[in-house]
């Protein structure tokens, strides 16, 4: 297990610069420069601007641009977001907390109810419950983040005015105060609900249809030859063969637990990593950006091999040594 | 084996009447189960034999009640077993039945166990179910059965998954599930029919031991007449559905009456004879939804048919005592009938 984890992790190098080449040629060709914005360029003297990009290193060789921040990036420098003026590792770690906090309390919601209703689904398959369970996921799976989020402001904080609509916490209270906490779950409950309620469609349909599969196989009859009762057979018998297949969106989940919701924390206006990479690639925060991306990449390579690592645990046919 | 005329003075273990079967296909309902009756007496070996399609497995299962939901129904006849009518019970009920007093293994060692679940953990599930036993109990009693189905190093075993284990060692410890609860009657659905050839003759060993140690009935479902010759007592023939021929296992082998038994005992490959093809039967068993409704169902394969098993249907009447025939050859009142109708 250590020894095919050692390996994983070893393969993803090659990986990762292959990954951030791209990155950095992707950067380059968006059209603007980091002056965009910040230098005006009818009222600055052109030279100036010159001045300024040769000591940025803009207009240095391709290939000595990328050495230098491959460099920088290896040894954990991760330059300065040139729109806050700080580096980019302590932005990050910054908006870091209220994605995480986001992003588990949304992946809670999703769990709870895609395993009470993909559960209920499979077992009674072909009922009215289980349209109507079918029929509320393939509406959330086709109703956009922002159009859910846009509603639910509206109705939830504007005609009930039960949850806040932005921001990540009350800023009148103090950091660590009891209120402080209650406060924060106010403020990540809606875009919280938005987000777990839209994605729990593919986690239902996925463990419905495999409990149906898997109620079909012989090893189900054989627990019933033994006098199993129904529900052991379902909750434990078939449910531990049904799970199976939903550890490959456990891997996708670690990535958005951290990447962040970016349509929702703009919605929201929640000071989140999906919000933070938005206004990158708007202010053309070139540090920002391409950290974030190289992030989202890494996770990407780790959420799959901590799935790969899940099977193992899961399915005993499968068990790496 | 036991004495046959023992076993006839029993009151039986399981008493099957007018077992009708169906399955919806289309929206129609097709019987996989034609009327068929018989009894299991106590400490009896009952064969079962025919080929794919013909209602062998259906049948066990309607006994068990496993048959699928919504798909598969009992639509007549009844099941006594010590003189409970199961039918009558509810899933409740019928899972306290399961497994402890009627058992059952299947034809496909390598799917009927759980792929994720130890087989330690698969065996004493059965022990829980039926009985009030602490886990280090149960733990030892299923190191125990491994042990007397003949799996060596049961105690690596207990903790081993199914894929670990070969197809014959599956099957082993399939026959140690079904007998941990000590059931009265073992239902064993073509138990040797994915197994090779040499652990067949084991298996078949071991269920005999087993069947003299632990005193319980077998219902012996196979396709292998073999098999049969050497470890029932009773055999019964199916064709599409329904009974065609039932007698002691001697008898049988003796004088075989219906054509469709006396083709399957030809199609037993002998030793002492050189043969250049293996004789086979001709044709398949009709589908479901092609199964003539009128008539004997073997008709279009029978070699001895006549014009008038095509719209007399045969009844199961005994030939002699003992010996059920369903064949119009050894009915004489349809003759009789026709000569009136002349």
């Amino acid at each position: 297990m250590l020894k095919y984890t050692l390996r994983r992790i070893l393969g993803m190098i090659p990986m990762l610069l292959l990954i951030s080449i791209v990155v950095f040629s992707l950067a380059l060709s968006m059209p603007g420069d980091p002056f965009g914005g910040e230098i005006d360029p009818n009222n600055t003297d052109p030279q100036y601007i010159e001045e300024m990009r040769e000591k940025a290193g803009l207009n240095d060789p391709v290939h000595v641009q990328y050495g230098r921040w491959i460099s920088n990036f290896m040894q954990g420098d991760f330059g300065e977001s040139t729109r806050y003026k700080m580096p980019v590792a302590e932005l990050i770690g910054e908006r870091m907390p209220n994605t995480l906090f986001l992003g588990i309390t949304s992946l809670v919601i999703t769990y709870i109810l895609a395993f009470v209703m993909g559960m209920y689904a499979g077992r009674k398959p072909y009922t009215t419950a289980d349209n109507l369970i079918g029929g509320v996921n393939y509406l959330g799976l086709a109703v956009p983040s922002y159009i859910a989020g846009v509603f639910a402001i509206y109705f939830f904080s504007f005609k009930l005015g039960w949850f806040p609509f932005s921001g990540s916490v009350d800023i009148t209270l103090q950091n660590g105060s009891f209120e402080y906490y209650l406060s924060r779950l106010h403020h990540v409950f809606l875009p919280a609900i938005v987000l777990g309620a839209l994605g729990t469609a593919s986690y239902t349909q996925f463990l419905r249809n495999d409990i149906i599969e898997s109620s079909r196989k012989d090893y189900v009859r054989t627990a019933r030859a033994k006098g199993t009762p129904e529900t052991k057979i379902y909750n434990k018998h078939i449910l531990r063969n049904s799970i199976i297949p939903l550890i490959t969106f456990l891997g996708f989940d670690i990535v958005t637990l951290i990447s962040g919701a970016i349509i929702t924390e703009a919605i929201f206006t929640y000071p989140g990593i999906g919000q933070l990479f938005l206004d990158s690639i708007n202010n053309r925060d070139y540090p920002v950006m391409m950290t974030l991306t190289m992030m989202f990449s890494f996770l990407v390579l780790f959420g799959n091999m901590i799935a790969d690592l899940l099977y193992g645990i899961v399915d005993p046919r499968i068990r790496v040594d | 084996m036991n004495n046959f005329t023992d076993l006839q003075s029993q009151p039986p273990l399981l008493e099957v009447n007018n077992l009708e079967t169906a399955f919806e296909i289309d929206g129609e309902w097709h019987n996989a189960v034609d009327n068929v009756s018989f009894q299991v007496k106590p400490k009896q070996v009952i064969g079962v034999v025919g080929e794919s399609g013909c209602g062998k497995s259906v049948m066990s299962l309607s006994i068990m009640k496993l048959l699928p939901k919504g798909i598969g129904k009992i639509r007549n006849g009844d099941i006594k077993f010590n003189g409970i009518n199961l039918e009558k019970l509810n899933d409740k009920e019928m899972n306290k039945v399961r497994g402890k007093d009627i058992a059952m293994i299947f034809q496909e060692p390598m799917t009927s166990l759980n792929p994720v679940f130890t087989i330690g953990f698969q065996l004493s599930e059965s022990l829980h179910n039926h009985f009030n036993i602490s886990k280090k109990d149960a733990r030892k009693k299923v190191i125990h059965l491994l042990d007397k189905v003949g799996i060596s190093r049961p105690e690596k075993v207990v903790d081993e998954y199914p894929h670990q284990l070969s197809g014959g060692m599956r099957q082993r410890v399939m026959i140690a599930m079904a007998i941990a609860c000590e059931p009265k009657l073992l239902i064993a659905d073509e138990p040797t029919t994915a197994l090779d050839v040499t652990v067949q003759a084991q298996i078949l060993e071991l269920l005999q031991e087993l069947q003299t140690t632990n005193d319980m009935s077998i219902i012996l479902i196979t396709h292998d007449l073999g098999v049969v010759a050497e470890s029932c007592h009773e055999v019964i023939v199916m064709y599409a559905g329904e009974v065609v021929e039932q007698t002691d296992v001697v008898t049988l082998f003796e004088s075989p009456k219906h054509p469709y038994t006396q083709l399957l005992m030809q199609s037993i490959p002998r030793m002492d004879q050189e043969e250049e093809v293996l004789a086979s039967i001709e044709g398949i068993v009709p589908s479901l939804k092609n199964m003539p409704r009128q008539g004997c169902k073997f008709v279009d394969r029978c070699p001895k048919a006549m014009d008038e098993c095509r719209s007399i249907t045969p009844q199961l009447r005994e030939s002699s005592p003992g010996h059920g025939v369903k064949c119009l050859l050894y009915e004489t009142s349809w003759e009789q009938e026709g000569m009136k109708a002349k």
